[in-house]
């Protein structure tokens, strides 16, 4: 019985029943993780002995009978952007080299009370800005399917770890795509949820209003499972919504009769490898065969989300980053005169490449003389992009496309082109201007045998006709699937 | 059209930033920004004319609370975050003339 090998939902059955104790799933992970680590570097920090510990205390609770969720004593790895009592979150970025937070982030705290035990921090893009996992300060996590190719990012840890089997599944967090583009490169399922739905407590901020925190799982039965748990309204998220119906299992049935799923033409269209293109239209195919209408139609506006994104994104990093400054956690630099040249030097010195560039892409749009020209034509846009997305949902219940024009780059041929970089995320970043929910999940390997994403996309609050379609999919694709590398 | 990034504008972002580039992350940053704005002028083809800027998706409006203090006083541990830190405060360098 290969432990790693099985979903949550497999795993949390077993320990419910007594055939599998916390302790062998845990101690199973930690394994698994600390012998592939050499060569996929998923991981900041295994925290071996706080996940033993929490596995004893888990056990305990279910023998008295006062856990009842599916994901009790399942092992779990969370993306280092999550604050997490007592145990080291670095945002793989050098100015928070030795940060332990005081606090755990809503999400993971939630987790923990279904009783779920993390054991460990997964590698990400510096401050999740990227789209390779390049960027981390604490070097590259390898994809588990070809060791020389990225595992995309910014969740390429979350991502990596999922599909070599190092932990059973993982919490990632999406601005741009950072759950969705990794997962479908690491032949995963990812989920990001409607923006608030997930409260982002506890979640170090990269841009506010597009930061969405979801599952990496190995189906959608365990995302559905995942989300369930980590959902939820929350005061102290100001942005948090409070909804009617939390119940996303309840969506995972085989029927998609009458469902119309429309495909946008602008998805299907120039820089979309040929390969990624014939999964994905045959993964539709296989969902018109179970009684979906399917058709194409013009979303409109795709090729301006990229740049409104930046804008976005950037202006707001510029503030959430203020933060760090030298004073109140992380890097200080050793040399300094004075505060300001303090601040200066820890900042420079503590952040990459990829951050710098950002925060002064950010700082300029929000200058002044510069605010109405960039800034607020980014926001303009963004309301034309959401009300697209509102007219397409006028017609469909999901929309149907790749995850990503490509399967994994090669490592070292992304960071030298920054906006050749950011075009990879075209079909992702869109979802989070406009707050949809959007899950990836794969429908196939390309000529090299990398992993390919399909991606759902549902109207805001509409996530269980995503995992319904999902689901439905999922039945058919009992073929040359297998969510497991062998590493 | 293409954007120049000048030196001065490069000095006047560091500023705003905080951040002190060497001279050779500033030619790259010159650069960098440069073909940035020139990609984000593609936003300039679109007419947004009468488009309110959109900056949530959702009407939200601020979320207000009684003031009175939940958590406790988690001032010890915070502080061993702090590069350095004396008498329970934060310390900083001078910031006053000497």
């Amino acid at each position: 019985m290969n432990l790693m090998s099985m979903t949550a939902i497999e795993l949390g059955s077993k320990i419910k029943k007594r055939e599998v104790s916390v302790t062998e799933a845990v101690t199973a992970a930690l394994d698994a993780a600390e012998r592939k680590e050499p060569q996929l570097n998923s991981f900041v920090t295994i925290d071996r002995e706080g996940a033993l510990k929490h596995a004893q205390d888990v056990q305990k609770r279910l023998d008295e009978g006062q856990i009842d969720s599916p994901l009790a004593g399942v092992p779990v790895a969370v993306k280092d952007n999550l604050c997490t009592e007592g145990l080291l979150t670095t945002c793989s970025s050098k100015i928070l080299y030795n940060f332990i937070p005081t606090y755990t982030a809503q999400a993971v705290l939630q987790l923990q009370q279904a009783g779920a035990v993390v054991i460990g921090k997964t590698n990400m893009d510096e401050f999740a800005m990227g789209s390779t996992t390049e960027t981390s300060a604490f070097g590259e996590t390898k994809n588990p399917w070809n060791l020389s190719h990225v595992p995309g990012g910014s969740s390429g840890g979350s991502c990596a770890a999922v599909a070599a089997g190092e932990c059973t599944y993982a919490l990632g967090s999406d601005t741009g795509g950072s759950i969705r583009q990794p997962s479908s490169f690491c032949g995963v399922t990812g989920f990001k949820p409607t923006y608030g739905t997930v409260s982002r407590y506890g979640l170090i901020a990269y841009g506010s209003s597009l930061d969405a925190i979801g599952p990496v799982a190995k189906d959608i039965s365990d995302c559905a499972a995942i989300l369930e748990a980590i959902a939820s309204y929350d005061i102290k998220d100001s942005t948090s919504v409070r909804r009617e119906d939390y119940k996303f299992t309840s969506a995972l049935i085989d029927d998609v009769k009458g469902m119309k799923i429309g495909i946008p033409r602008d998805y299907l269209g120039e820089g979309l490898d040929d390969d990624v293109k014939n999964a994905v239209l045959k993964a539709a195919k296989r969902l018109k065969e179970k009684g979906a209408v399917v058709e194409e139609f013009d979303l409109s506006l795709v090729e301006y989300a990229i740049p409104a994104y930046y804008v976005v994104a950037c202006a707001e990093a510029s503030s959430n980053l203020a933060r760090f400054d030298g004073v109140k956690y992380g890097y200080r630099t050793k040399e300094y005169e004075g505060l300001h040249n303090m601040y200066k030097r820890s900042r420079s010195e503590g952040f990459g490449a990829e951050v710098k560039r950002r925060i002064m892409l950010g700082s300029f749009v929000l200058s002044s003389g510069y605010y109405d020209a960039y800034y607020l034509k980014a926001l303009r846009t963004k309301a034309l992009i959401k009300q697209a997305f509102d007219r397409a949902f006028e017609k469909y219940d999901v929309i149907l496309g790749p995850t990503a024009p490509a399967t994994a780059p090669k490592l070292g041929e992304s960071l030298s082109d920054p906006i050749k970089m950011y075009l990879g995320d075209i079909y992702t970043i869109s979802v989070n201007l406009a707050g949809l929910p959007a899950a990836t999940l794969p429908c196939g390997k390309d000529r090299a045998g990398l992993p390919i994403g399909l991606q759902l996309i549902g109207d805001c609050f509409q996530e269980k006709k995503i995992i319904r379609a999902a689901y439905a999919f999922e039945q058919t694709r009992n073929y040359e699937y297998s969510p497991f590398a062998e590493v | 059209m293409a954007n120049i990034i000048s030196d001065d504008t490069i000095e006047y972002v560091g500023i705003l930033a905080k951040l002190e580039l060497k001279e050779e992350e500033k030619a790259r940053a010159k650069k960098d920004m440069s073909e940035m704005l020139d990609y984000i002028d593609k936003l300039n083809e679109l007419d947004t004319d009468g488009v309110e800027p959109m900056s949530h998706i959702f009407p939200v409006s601020n979320v207000f609370r009684e003031d009175i203090v939940t958590n406790t006083d988690g001032s010890k541990d915070t502080l061993l975050n702090a590069p350095k830190q004396k008498d329970g405060g934060f310390m900083v360098p001078k910031t006053i003339g000497s």
